[in-house]
């Protein structure tokens, strides 16, 4: 079964993270990482190859330093990768990186694509369906546990009070949650490996994507302006010398929440 | 004026809030596929309804509701189309932002009548307004964005009939699975959410977190390294990946306040932490904090809030 994973590069979401000049997200710092759900992907990616043979693509969309995201997935252990890089891709909605990512789709072989059920730093959780539409395949996405034969894919698709079980006839696009396993690490021997796997860099007009469609001028939303979240005003701090329960009751009585 | 075109899943609080926002922009026409959508969209002010007759739409994931969607957004050209924020709205929406080849903003929190659109970037550290360039606006609003107002009127209501097209029923749902509910609030709604993180230490543990809740009349929520470790079920998991809330009390124990939990609990009118550490970041945003053990202030309080009451 060969499987495409779907990464994105994003600044790292635990650290203070900040829009450029032209208002996109600044990715020129130096923290960058992973998608931190498309960890999840990999390893479900993997897990599945371990059990059913074949390959696993890893398919990204970035800028050159996306490089070492892509470095990172074949050290885990994925065969080999297709990184799109463009000067033109810069400041492109999800639509436009949907018509991209399809393209790219198209130029690889596969039975099930597998992404993260919503990247950290834009957080749309859009994109897996958005590429279900241009492919014409099922999506199945949000999904908790997977399990597939080879010819059909089960998901378990989370929702807030339980879960919907779904089927369908792959070719299919799941995307995955955090609960779905606990990614595993790059070994040594695994990130020795990863220098010697095939990567292959292409650009929007090797993809028959035209420039003009994408980045700002093909973008139908535009952000008009952004503002740092004013702090909250700062709070009464107690430190409990004996009394801390009974302050915060009173706290809680003066608010009327009791 | 425009007409808003809104997508009303349910009769839940959620979609009452999408319904009182679209009401501000413009004559609402609703999307109802149930009686309970259909007459919450009359009690929160549409002017229309649709109300779809789709036999079997709920044996299949996202697509025949999609199909039903898209052909209702041609034919009624909105200015406006809006959907509340959960995976099933923001999975419709990337389907007609697809078809239709037009911008989608999620997660909005606000908008005004000229498109101009309220979004959180970063866990909410940046505020961004945005728009659409080009065609209508399509955006999904966040949940707690405002305080849903009821204006109940008679909308004449259009049937729709509607048939489940063979390439529409490529993903099934094959069985639905609720867990209980319990007796407590529901987590995304509630007015009083106290959430405990790893410093409760144990599943055993977190009945304190339960008694307090109860006493307060609230929903229990968790960090992400308290479901992690098994102390207390996934779904009650507050945070980015997690359900986010906006109580008017959220009572943090034994969380540090880190930002992908701050992302889903930091629009809450009243922030109030319990901490051991003094230079837990929580601090940082609570109105009220106590420093201390939790298992000596928690059960103290309890017995102070018992006395008041
Ligand atoms: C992609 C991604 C998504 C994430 N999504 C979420 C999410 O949705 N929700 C979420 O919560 N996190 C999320 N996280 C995890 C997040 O980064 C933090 O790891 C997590 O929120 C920490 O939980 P905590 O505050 O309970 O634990 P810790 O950070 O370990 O804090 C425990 C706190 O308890 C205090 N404490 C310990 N004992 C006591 C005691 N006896 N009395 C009083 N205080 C005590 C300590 O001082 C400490 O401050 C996500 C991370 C990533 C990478
Ligand atoms: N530029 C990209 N390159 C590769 N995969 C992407 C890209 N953008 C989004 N994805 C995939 O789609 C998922 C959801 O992204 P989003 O809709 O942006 O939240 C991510 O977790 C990735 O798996």
């Amino acid at each position: 079964m060969n499987i495409v994973v779907l990464v994105k590069q994003v600044p790292d979401s635990g650290l203070a993270r900040q829009l450029d000049d032209q208002l996109r997200v600044d990715r020129n710092g130096a923290n960058n990482v992973m998608g931190e759900l498309d960890e999840y992907a990999v390893e479900a990616a993997l897990q599945l190859k371990e059990a059913h043979g074949g390959e696993v693509t890893v398919l990204t969309l970035g800028p050159s330093q996306a490089t070492e995201t892509v470095r990172k997935t074949l050290a885990m252990g994925a065969d080999k990768a297709l990184h799109i890089e463009d000067d033109a891709v810069g400041g492109s909605d999800a639509l436009a990186t949907s018509k991209i990512l399809a393209a790219a789709l198209g130029r690889l072989e596969w039975d099930l694509v597998i992404a993260g059920a919503e990247s950290t730093d834009s957080g749309m959780g859009i994109m897996p369906q958005m590429l279900a539409a241009r492919t014409g395949v099922p999506a199945l996405t949000g999904a908790r546990k997977i399990d597939t034969d080879g010819t059909a894919i089960t998901v378990e698709h989370q929702r807030a009070n339980g879960y919907d079980v779904l089927t369908a006839s792959l070719p299919a696009i799941v995307s995955v949650w955090d609960t779905i396993n606990t990614p595993r690490y790059p070994s040594l021997k695994g990130i020795m490996a990863a220098k010697r796997k095939p990567v292959e860099t292409l650009a929007l007009s090797d993809l028959g994507v035209d420039a003009a469609e994408v980045g700002p001028s093909g973008a139908n939303n535009e952000v008009l302006s952004a503002a740092e979240r004013p702090p909250r005003t700062a709070g009464q701090i107690v430190t409990d010398e004996g009394q801390g329960g009974t302050a915060l009751a009173e706290f809680l009585a003066a608010e009327k929440f009791i | 004026m425009t007409d808003i075109l809104v997508y009303v899943p349910n009769s839940s609080k959620h979609a009452a809030e999408v319904l009182t926002l679209a009401r501000s922009l413009g004559d609402v026409a609703a999307i109802a596929f149930d009686d309970a959508a259909a007459s919450l969209a009359g009690e929160y002010g549409a002017a229309k309804v649709h109300k779809v007759e789709a036999a079997g739409v709920d044996d299949y994931f996202v697509d025949p509701k999609a199909t039903v969607l898209i052909d209702l957004v041609r034919q009624s050209t909105p200015g406006f189309f809006l959907l509340p924020s959960t995976d099933e709205g923001k999975a419709l929406a990337a389907r007609v932002a697809v078809a239709l080849e037009t911008g989608l903003l999620t997660d909005v929190s606000g908008l005004e009548a000229d498109g101009t659109a309220t979004q959180d970037a970063f866990a909410g550290a940046t505020v961004v307004k945005s728009k659409a360039t080009k065609g209508f606006t399509l955006a999904t609003v966040k949940q707690g964005a405002l305080d849903p107002a009821p204006a109940p009127g008679s909308p004449a209501v259009e049937t729709v009939t509607a048939n489940v097209a063979e390439s529409d029923q490529r993903v099934r749902v094959a069985e639905r699975v609720d867990e209980p509910a319990g007796d407590r609030p529901n987590l995304a709604e509630a007015r009083i959410v106290v959430s405990g993180g790893r410093g409760v230490g144990s599943s055993e543990d977190f009945a304190l977190v339960e008694r307090v809740a109860d006493a307060l009349g609230g929903a229990v929520g968790a960090s992400r390294a308290a479901t992690d470790a098994g102390y207390y079920p996934h779904k009650f998991q507050v945070g980015q990946t997690g359900t986010t809330v906006s109580p008017q009390l959220y009572l943090a124990v034994g969380i540090s306040g880190a930002i992908q939990h701050r992302a889903g609990m930091q629009t809450s009118r009243t922030i109030v932490a319990v901490n051991k550490d003094a230079d837990a970041p929580i601090f940082g945003m609570a109105d009220f904090g106590v420093v201390g053990d939790l298992f000596e202030i928690l059960p103290q309080a309890l017995e102070a809030i018992e006395k008041r009451k």
